[in-house]
């Protein structure tokens, strides 16, 4: 049995450059967090319904959904905020003001309010989470052992969590003010995780870096790095040595083509599997490079394969389990 | 080497648009992560090594690229790249990094007195929304856009923008952000904002004094009254030096559906990146936008087509049967050539894969051009790079 690397965590956040699978990374955490009969919640705040089309499902309403069984007997549930009703919502649940709510998207309020209002936005997205992971602790009947926040894009992620600077400008005193207060102090808080996710190659990598920088600096708690879509490298060491040098055995290549039965192309093949090799080898090398520098940020990194496949439903339970193999559920 | 795998579509011809003198403006878009930045700088400089005189605006480009380009500092000011010019010695490439906050101030100080500008430009509301409104960097895009556009027009200075898109969340976001913003900060309720004393009864029907006392109320509630002064003073300093947020936004708007102006959409071989590029193209002809075509960046080269995945796989599995029992050389060299044919299988194989997906999109939007341009083993980080890629979208290589 793996150590559970963040046991007492309630909120995982996951971020990452795009296009480094930030999505897939998070539904395959609610997975892992969600093995031995645990139930988790992962939730989407970009709009972009990307948990529909993992799970393949209907778009998600505004609404908590169970997506997928986890091995064991768990749960993952879904839901995907909408700033616009995370507003109605705060506005009933706080304020018991839902009839004026709907006059007032009507009259495009809702949506001044949330688009405009600098931090407002954020402000509404991290504060449904954080209602979330609070309601658990009233021992409510909707129970969640953790929730996973996709995210967004590490350029803006700890701005995005930040949201007491973001709206200190704007609100000094008052409940908006006193709800910020509220969400950083699950936010800053050892019950609060963010994990980055990135590629081996050198903008995602150093994206990271940064923005593990600008958590850091912002008292806000990293947690690992999941380091997704890699290829083990075919060649041993020794003959990547060799690719990167020019100097594998043309002519040992060629005789062991005749033996297979390809000797008919291999004038075409030997140059192209050189070829090959050699940039083979030099990617590979870019990627111990570039897997060092994660390394040297000193944090618990894990290590997921490129799906060949793509993504589908197994393959997120692959992912699933290899993260809890790593100490992640 | 170019990869073979998109004959289905027709080839984009890149070097076309750029020595074509009536395209002023060119629009890089895209979702994030795909490349558009090094697209962008890339087509700069091959039009400039072309003849052309060349602004490129980036918005968030990686630190390597920026220095490539010479851009160490971010001062929202084109700066000539140097030593970059056709080899007559005409052509010329500026780059730009977007200062998102200080367009904004500049568009403000530029449009009222001092002591008003300084009013807004202090105001909290107006603080917050200059640098962290997730609108404002695409309105500020396409205000800066305006901005370098005019100035080529009055003094000449280049012939030819290029313009990197902010990293959104979806591409669209670029062309209707600046439309939101205007719309929001020029419209209805912004009047019922500014205007709350004759709000009460005159003017505004009752509904919307109705609605006023309900966001009044609301806002007080959840922000506290602080705010909604702030937002009060904010709107109506910046109602009375410069109204007409939305004919500004629309203003370069129509810039973009010009003649002059061709989008090149960029993409990456994978489905989301796709997805996006589709949605985009579909937009563009909705709106009548002029649409050059697809970039696909980072595609899987197959360096031999004849030879397939099928035959690399098996050629593979026969000699590591073989190795069994072969004497230690033959072993050694057996398995390091199943090896290389295992690799080119996976590439085939990827290869394949992205052709499939290419093959798709083409096969719902026929017409579009497109230019695939293969991984490069490393990041670009010089000019020298960054002519390669333009070698390669201009399939010169």
């Amino acid at each position: 049995m793996t150590t559970r690397l963040w046991p007492d965590v309630a909120l995982h956040v996951v971020s990452g450059k795009g296009g480094t699978g930030k999505t897939t990374v998070a539904a395959a955490l609610a997975l892992a967090l969600a093995r031995e009969g645990r139930r988790t919640l992962l939730i989407e705040v970009e709009g972009r319904q990307g948990i529909a089309q993992l799970f393949d499902t209907p778009p998600m309403p505004y609404e908590e959904r169970k997506v997928a069984v986890a091995p064991g007997g768990g749960e993952v549930w879904a839901l995907a905020v909408d700033a616009q009703e995370a507003l109605l919502d705060y506005l009933e649940s706080f304020y018991n003001l839902k009839r004026a709510g709907s006059a007032l998207r009507r009259m495009g309020a809702v949506d001044f309010v949330t688009t405009i209002a600098p931090g407002l936005r954020d402000v509404l997205l991290t504060g449904k989470a954080v209602e979330v992971v609070r309601r658990r602790d009233k021992g409510s009947a909707d129970m969640y052992d953790a929730v996973v926040l996709d995210a967004p894009p590490t350029g803006r992620i700890a701005k995005f969590l930040n949201v007491n600077s973001e709206i200190s400008g704007l609100a000094k005193v008052g409940p908006i003010r006193n709800h910020a207060d509220l969400v950083m102090r699950v936010i800053a808080s050892p019950r609060t995780a963010v994990h980055l996710v990135t590629l081996l190659e050198e903008m995602p990598v150093q994206e990271t870096i940064d923005g593990v920088a600008e958590l850091r600096a912002e008292g806000l708690p990293v947690g690992g790095v999941i380091v997704n879509m890699t290829r083990p490298p075919v060649l041993t060491p020794t003959q990547l040595e060799s690719a990167l040098a020019g100097t594998l055995p043309a002519d040992a290549i060629r005789r062991s083509l005749e033996r297979c039965g390809l000797a008919a192309h291999e004038d075409a093949i030997v140059p192209a599997l050189l070829r090959e090799a050699s940039d083979h080898a030099q990617r590979v090398a870019l990627e111990q490079r570039e897997m060092e520098r994660v390394h040297s940020l000193g944090l618990p990194t894990f290590v997921l394969p490129l799906l060949t496949g793509g993504v589908d439903l197994g393959g997120l339970y692959e992912l699933a389990e290899l993260l809890a193999d790593g100490g992640m559920g | 080497m170019k990869p073979t795998t998109f004959a289905k579509a027709p080839s984009l011809r890149i070097d076309d648009i750029l020595a074509d003198p009536s395209i002023h403006i060119i629009v890089c878009t895209g979702s994030g992560g795909v490349g558009k930045t090094t697209t962008a700088a890339a087509l700069g400089l091959r039009a400039a090594e072309m003849g052309r005189d060349v602004c490129v605006l980036t918005i968030d480009p990686a630190k390597r690229l920026a220095q490539a380009m010479g851009l160490s500092s971010l001062d929202n000011t084109p700066r000539q790249v140097p030593g970059v010019c056709a080899p007559d010695g005409s052509g010329s490439l500026f780059a730009m990094m977007l200062d998102m906050k200080r367009t904004f101030d500049e568009v403000v100080e530029g449009h009222a007195d001092p002591v008003r500008a300084q009013q807004i430009l202090t105001n909290p509301f107006y603080v917050a929304l200059s640098s962290s409104f997730a609108g404002t960097q695409e309105y500020m895009a396409m205000e800066k856009l305006g901005q370098l556009r005019a100035r080529a027009k009055e003094e000449g200075t280049w012939n030819l923008i290029i313009v990197d898109t902010p990293p959104s969340r979806s591409a669209l976001d670029f062309l209707d952000a600046p439309a939101r913003l205007g719309s929001f900060l020029d419209g209805r309720f912004i009047r019922i904002l500014t205007a709350p004393a004759r709000g009460a009864g005159k003017g505004l029907g009752r509904l919307a004094a109705m609605g006023f006392g309900l966001f009044t109320n609301v806002l007080n509630k959840i922000l506290g009254a602080q705010v909604l002064a702030d937002l009060g003073t904010f709107v109506a300093a910046i109602d009375t030096t410069f109204g007409g947020f939305r004919e500004r936004a629309d203003a370069t708007y129509e810039l973009l559906k010009d003649s002059g102006t061709s989008f090149v959409v960029v993409a990456a071989p994978e489905r989301d990146a796709l997805r996006e590029a589709a949605y985009f193209v579909e937009r563009l002809r909705t709106d009548d936008m002029p649409l050059a075509g697809l970039v696909l960046n980072r595609v899987q080269a197959v360096v031999d087509p004849e030879f397939t995945t099928e035959q690399a796989t098996a050629g593979a599995q026969t000699l590591t049967e073989l190795s069994v029992g072969a004497s230690a050389d033959e072993e050694q060299d057996a398995q390091l050539t199943a090896a290389l044919l295992t690799l080119h299988a996976q590439r085939t194989n990827l290869a394949a894969r992205q052709r499939h997906l290419a093959d798709r999109f083409t096969a719902a939007h026929p017409g579009v051009p497109v230019s695939a341009v293969p991984a490069l083993a490393e990041d670009v980080h010089d000019l020298e790079g960054l002519r390669t890629i333009g070698d390669l979208l201009a399939d010169a290589l």
